[in-house]
């Protein structure tokens, strides 16, 4: 893999992929540190009470918080440095489970995602 | 002497746990993975009756969060509370360690140039505890002690699977250098094929799958070969995990008697299950 240039996230060549290294959590790094404050019941209480004051804390950028209010869990991973164990937390806290995080990244509904599963009841 | 009587490799796929939580052990879409786990901690109580496990696992930005990221660490306490992930805990007990035998191993492997980093504080998330009550009784307490080991598979660059499987080896010679007479289980935990992020999302691979469980038992080094991005390819950016498979397989003897296997993949992720003693 080539070296990425300073603030350039990388590609591995993956399709659909966007392997969290050096390059996703340089620039996620407020993203993750908010996602990881919400693992303590009081956050989550407070986030969902003052969403916009919780995030102010943290020093994300205008995409970020935009991502966030939009619920939109592929702009957070793709573009700004989320991890997705980071991001879960926050898909928890305003109420979305892992499953339809990843029917919304993959452009499907989430009855759609489900019908392509060996066994759509082990959840 | 303290000595290695199981090794063992498991996913730690989070909805397992409220599906356990909940006893759905009978319904058809989870019988496959709870049957699979009734024969082996029956194995694992009657047959190789273990005082500890060295259980191998990965926080998943549950109690560690990324202004520090050891790239392997060890807890040395003699109990762990479980960590929230963001929707609460679990109703099981406190996980209890084995701070003697965690000191020692930390000792060990660092003089023998695996660095460690030492917890005398940390929480236990669903990469430990979804597997620990399929596999060990918790009522009224834990039949079983835990050593925690924790290698990075989120924020890369990671470890090497060859450095996983060599960590293991030193793992063995440190239990197998313990004064005390112990019966230790090492587990490794993780995966199998699966993707959380992307359009990808949600990628499995079967025969990636099999074809890990057969190496794993007969030519481990092959997958010791491999590099993350073989492994992320194949089976998708989070089947990474893997590589703590070989921290337990570098444990055991290069010859093992598989004695349990099983495999399921009803959703996003390959669940896999094998165990397996020394060969004589």
């Amino acid at each position: 893999m080539r070296e990425t240039k300073p603030g350039e996230l990388s590609d591995w060549g993956i399709q659909g992929t966007y392997v969290f290294d050096h390059t996703r959590s340089r620039i996620g790094y407020g993203l993750n540190k908010l996602c990881y404050s919400l693992t303590d019941p009081k956050n989550r209480e407070r986030y969902m009470q003052d969403e916009a004051g919780y995030m102010a804390r943290f020093g994300l950028s205008d995409q970020q918080k935009a991502a966030i209010l939009q619920r939109d869990w592929l702009t957070l991973m793709k573009n700004c440095g989320g991890n997705v164990y980071y991001v879960y937390k926050l898909a928890a806290t305003v109420g979305s489970g892992l499953y339809q995080m990843g029917a919304q990244m993959r452009g499907q509904t989430y009855e759609q995602f489900l019908q392509t599963r060996n066994a759509k009841g082990a959840r | 002497m303290a000595k290695i009587v199981a090794g063992l490799g498991s996913s730690h796929v989070p909805s397992i746990g409220p599906a356990y939580d909940t006893k759905r052990f009978d319904e058809p879409d989870w019988k496959p993975l709870f049957d699979g786990y009734k024969s082996v901690k029956q194995w694992l109580r009657e047959e190789i009756k273990p005082d500890v496990v060295v259980f191998v696992y990965n926080d998943h930005g549950s109690d560690f969060a990324l202004d520090r990221v050891p790239t392997f660490a060890i807890g040395v306490r003699d109990e762990y509370q479980q960590a929230d992930e963001g929707f609460g805990l679990r109703p099981l007990p406190a996980v209890k360690g084995h701070a003697d035998l965690s000191w020692f191993i930390a000792k060990e492997l660092i003089y023998d140039e695996f660095d460690m980093t030492i917890c005398q504080e940390m929480r236990v998330d669903h990469g430990l505890m979804v597997p620990l009550p399929l596999l060990f009784s918790h009522e009224p307490d834990w039949d079983i002690k835990v050593v925690p080991v924790l290698v990075n598979v989120v924020q890369h660059p990671l470890p090497t699977a060859q450095r996983c499987y060599r960590l293991g080896a030193s793992i063995r010679k440190a239990i197998e250098a313990y004064p005390e007479d112990l019966k230790v289980a090492i587990i490794g935990t993780g995966g199998m094929s699966h993707q959380l992020h992307g359009e990808r999302f949600g990628h499995l691979n079967t025969e990636f799958d099999t074809q890990w469980l057969d190496l794993l038992e007969r030519d481990p080094g092959r997958l010791a070969g491999m590099t993350h991005r073989e492994i992320m390819e194949a089976a998708g950016a989070e089947a990474v995990e893997l590589i703590m498979w070989l921290v337990m397989r570098g444990a055991m003897t290069s010859k093992v008697l598989r004695t349990h296997r099983n495999y399921y993949a009803p959703m996003t992720t390959g669940m896999g299950l094998i165990a397996m003693v020394d060969a004589a």
